[in-house]
């Protein structure tokens, strides 16, 4: 078995060690990639984009998002060499690229970097070097029924309080008809139910971490903040909350289920899609709510295009990250699908343009990005970076089991100090094993 | 059967009978139907059955995002493959365990099942480690070698149980009559054992089929099979149950049709031993 | 029949097989073993060292850890129960003599072809959703309340989804079982007055015995190893509700990269798996005269 391998080994290195050499014509990019509406119309649109490089081929691997991130993270820990792009968020650049895991970006005069949106790219930004090009950005902010809450009396402001949003979700629930005033992430996940309740978390003063890596989950500021999640989601709440992530919360609004929705910012564009929502034409927008504390309850996120320095066709690949970040990008798909598919969050010029001005979404999704600061995401200082997470490896494995004990106190398994103390204590266990506290 | 059943009897059987089978159908027979569902209509309430608009245009859009035919054509060659190379180790190993028994056969045949036990996540990161070393990440060589090893002990068992019927007799009477041992194999044992060996054929390819840990982390484009076609549709955004419904319908049919076809030798000779 | 030159054919038969099996398991396992006493996590290279057992005090000492064993548990027992039991009823049902056997017959094994993930993702949408699933409707229809399954009976639920998979399994194997039967017992029986309970308890199950056995270890070996349908619908919780060991090992690996952790949880639980086929041999081995 052993010297079968050995054989196949020598086979296959050396017909791995030929391809660079043979390659010097058509170069295959490999592109790892989630499989969002926004990536997905990319890959139809890239004719274009290999019309003009006729010496490049892209070769394209689209996954669910923790298939991905699982895949790719692998690959570039251990050198693997699997793909010559990644898409990645805003959580993994800062650490991989202060790894060195990945190449940075010099793009041509042309692309105007300086073009990008500030938080997105300082999301993006290790010690001065762009490590990815972001894709599309997005923050959140409330959705909401402007039917439902006109019939309920009330007027949604452009900011408001989380004590609004409380009286509203009382007025416009009405379970017997199936309408539930507020829909929130309730399944438990790093990315899913922890990515809202950090950032409500900043919006009521909370962090993380303080100064020394000691978890903070014993603060009255995270009491509050469970407290009033799980008090909006117990009475105002769909029927099983505790399993509901973006997309079935998605589900749910579009069927005209919820009177209100926090979530993200590119949710817009589905929600007023007339041929997938049934309530496209009475949605209304606003700012995610706060507690008058100076920070407001809404993340920041940018799904990115990034090289890892593993890959042998990185000139290639800056070649195709250019082309798919630029400009001139946004104007094809706008040729092609209309203005409101065009991959928001990413570009000043866009929100500059008088055409996009026209799409309902887009002032408050600019207000939105530009409300979130990812380097001071909390009113109290931290060690990290990070709006609606902790810019550290540990933090995945972490976030997840903070998730769980909190959507199993919206289950009604657990009281809220209970899944608070077991979010410290887990915390404080995990920190400890990775030797913060060494 | 020699009793003489009444009609009645018989009646009641063949109601109670296809009420469970239904019952136990009705998740993938509810998940061809929505495929052919525009997506607003495949979450209607209350749900329809049969009165929808029926449409092929879920699987254009699934077959425009994803081209089927390369991840079906790498899960027929690591099925197929993977199968038959561990039928080819596993036959002379199971003939041994089965015809020459030593004192711990057992013991080995119990060893082998257990090597099964080991959580495959837990080996994850030294086995991505060493499948780069070796070259074998993204090949179709790799995930064969892969999904053979996992399926091997369940196929040698399988062969073994198989091997253990075949009375000794018939064996030694061949080998009087000058029979050697690739003969004694060839012409003696394995006409008599294949429906074991094309029993276990047909559950190792299921078996390996459905493998959706080490393909999944393992393959990246050239060798991926349909666990990662499926993977492309799980949970995008928007309504997507349709969608979802029809990627999973065309990565399940293919192994369904296999199954419903070869029902018989599947069952014929999936006993593990267990009749006597 | 053994003679001296066909023992060393069958030496040389075997060793294929054990040599390919003892590199699939020993490679792996002594390289798991090592990492298991590293300071190895992926994404913090520069950290290594020698570290003892600190990955598997850590490992054992988080909150999951019990309620994790226990959950494994649960979800085998419960799936094993369920299957024999139900596949025991089945087979005796579609052995007798009825109209369309063979449809039937492909209906009832068609879950064993299911795609693990895929099979997770059609429950947890199409049914056991709370607003849009089936079950949904029907409780809607009768006038209840829609029970959120994934909710509040996360476990329950999972081992429904794998019981269906592992279903048309028992039943196939009880069901040749079953045939391989003579009617002549049953018939002797019968003259003799037993009624249809004691022919069951008395004829048919101690018959069935064997095979019961082998769907029972078969099995384990499988159930064991399911994740896929605990990470499409539930991640591990609510709280760790959902949360079995190999989940948690699964969160070690892939969502932490701690590789030496992970290889601490891969060690226990093989230790663990073995004590469970020990205690497995020690009631059921002894109808496998192997």
């Amino acid at each position: 078995m052993k010297t079968h391998l050995h054989a196949l080994l020598g086979a296959v290195a050396a017909s791995a060690l030929a391809l660079p050499v043979l390659a010097q014509d058509p170069v295959t990019l490999t592109i790892a990639t989630v499989n969002n509406g926004d990536m997905i119309r990319m890959q139809g649109l890239t004719d274009a984009f290999t019309e003009a490089h006729p010496d490049i081929a892209l070769q394209w691997v689209t996954l669910e998002e923790n298939t991905l991130r699982q895949n790719v993270t692998t690959d570039i820990a251990t050198n693997g060499g699997q793909y010559d792009i990644m898409t990645i968020g805003t959580y993994e650049v800062p650490i991989w690229g202060a790894r060195g895991w990945l190449a940075p970006l010099n793009f041509s005069a042309g692309y105007d970097v300086d073009d990008l949106l500030p938080p997105i790219r300082a999301g993006l930004t290790v010690d001065g070097n762009l490590y990815a090009a972001p894709f599309y950005g997005e923050s959140s902010m409330v959705m909401y029924r402007a039917d439902l809450m006109e019939a309920a009396g009330l007027e949604m402001p452009e900011a408001p309080t989380w004590d609004f949003i409380e009286q509203a979700a009382t007025a416009m629930t009405d379970k017997d008809a199936g309408v539930y005033g507020i829909c929130l992430r309730g399944k438990a996940g790093w990315g899913e139910n922890m990515a809202f309740l950090t950032a409500m978390s900043n919006s009521f003063g909370a962090r993380w971490f303080d100064m020394d890596w000691q978890p903070q989950f014993d603060s009255p500021e995270w009491a509050a903040t469970i407290d009033t999640y799980l008090r909006l989601m117990e009475n105002y709440g769909p029927p099983g909350a505790s399993s509901n992530g973006f997309n079935e919360n998605l589900t749910l609004f579009q069927q005209g289920k919820c009177g209100m929705w926090i979530d993200a910012t590119v949710a817009a564009s589905f929600v007023t899609d007339p041929n997938n929502s049934t309530v496209a034409d009475d949605v209304a927008f606003a700012l995610a709510p706060d507690t008058g504390l100076g920070k407001r309850g809404n993340w920041l996120w940018a799904w990115s295009l990034a090289i890892p320095n593993s890959s042998a066709h990185q000139d290639a690949a800056t070649t195709f990250i250019e082309w798919a970040t630029s400009k001139d990008y946004l104007a094809l798909v706008a040729d092609h699908e209309g203005w409101a598919n065009v991959p928001p969050g990413t570009r000043t010029s866009l929100y500059e343009n008088p055409d996009y001005a026209q799409v309902p979404f887009a002032a408050i999704t600019l207000a939105s990005i530009n409300s979130a600061d990812p380097i001071h995401p909390s009113v109290q200082d931290v060690p990290y970076t990070g709006v609606q997470f902790v810019a550290i490896p540990e933090f995945q494995s972490i976030g997840t089991s903070v998730g769980q004990e909190f959507a199993a106190a919206l289950a009604g398994q657990k009281s809220a100090a209970d899944a608070l103390a077991a979010a410290q204590a887990l915390t404080l266990q995990e920190m400890e094993a990775a030797g913060y506290y060494d | 059967m020699a009793r003489a059943v009444s009609i009645r009897r018989k009646s009641l059987n063949t109601f109670w009978a296809w009420l469970v089978a239904l019952i136990l159908f009705f998740p993938i027979l509810w998940t061809v139907l929505t495929s052919f569902k525009p997506e607003a209509q495949a979450v209607a309430s209350p749900p329809l059955f049969v009165d929808f608009d029926w449409t092929l245009q879920n699987y254009r859009d699934v077959q425009a995002q994803r081209a089927y035919f390369g991840y079906f054509w790498n899960s027929v060659v690591i099925a197929l493959g993977s199968t038959g190379l561990g039928v080819l180790i596993g036959i002379p190993a199971a003939w041994s365990m089965a015809f020459v028994p030593g004192r711990h056969t057992r013991d080995l045949l119990m060893w082998m099942l257990s090597t099964k036990m080991m959580p495959a996540v837990g080996v994850l990161v030294p086995i991505y480690l060493i499948f780069r070393d070796l070259g074998l990440l993204d090949t179709r060589t790799g995930l064969v070698v892969v999904v053979m090893l996992m399926n091997l002990p369940i196929i040698i068992w399988m062969l073994y149980t198989y091997f253990k019927e075949i009375p000794g007799e018939i064996l030694e009477a061949a080998r009087m009559d000058g029979a050697t041992l690739g003969k004694e194999i060839l012409y003696v044992l394995t006409p008599m054992a294949v429906p074991g060996i094309a029993s276990t054929l047909l559950l190792n390819i299921i078996l390996a089929w459905n493998e959706a840990f080490w393909t999944l982390n393992l393959a990246v484009v050239k060798a991926a099979p349909l666990s990662k076609f499926i993977s492309g549709f799980s949970s995008p955004e928007g309504l997507f149950y349709a969608k979802l419904s029809a990627a999973s319908t065309m990565a399940i049919a293919p192994i369904l049709i296999l199954g419903w076809f070869s029902q018989k030798q599947l069952v014929r000779g999936l006993t593990f031993g267990a009749v006597k | 029949m053994s003679t001296r030159s066909s023992r060393k054919a069958a030496r040389l038969m075997l060793s294929p097989s054990v040599i390919v099996l003892l590199v699939w398991m020993i490679v792996p396992l002594a390289v798991t073993v090592w990492y298991s006493l590293l300071r190895y996590n992926l994404l913090r290279p520069e950290r290594t060292g020698f570290i003892w057992f600190r990955n598997y005090t850590n490992f054992v000492a988080s909150p999951a850890f019990l309620s994790s064993i226990v959950n494994t548990l649960i979800l085998v027992v419960g799936v094993l129960v369920i299957t024999v039991v139900l596949g025991i009823l089945i087979a005796l049902l579609i052995d007798r003599p009825i109209w369309g056997q063979g449809i039937v017959r492909i209906l009832v094994i068609s879950p064993f072809f299911i795609m693990p993930p895929v099979a997770a993702l059609i429950w947890k949408n199409m049914f056991m959703n709370p607003t849009n699933g089936l079950f949904a409707e029907a409780a809607k229809f009768l006038g209840l309340p829609p029970f959120d399954f994934l909710g509040h009976a996360p476990l329950a639920s999972i081992t429904l989804m794998v019981a269906w998979q592992w279903l048309p399994f028992a039943t196939l194997i009880l069901l040749t079982a079953l045939q391989s039967m003579s009617s002549e017992q049953i018939e002797a029986a019968e003259m003799d007055g037993a009624n249809a309970l004691n022919r069951f308890w008395f004829i048919v199950l101690p018959h069935l015995s064997r095979a019961i056995t082998v769907v029972i270890l078969i099995q384990t070996i499988f159930l064991l190893g399911v994740f896929a349908e605990i990470l499409v619908t539930t991640n591990g919780g609510p709280g760790t509700a959902s949360t079995t060991l190999t989940f948690l090992i699964y969160k070690e690996a892939l969502l932490g990269f701690n590789a030496g952790t992970a290889a601490a949880g891969g060690v226990i639980a093989v230790i663990l798996a073995n004590i469970v086929a020990i205690f497995l041999m020690i009631a059921v081995g002894r109808n496998l005269d192997a």
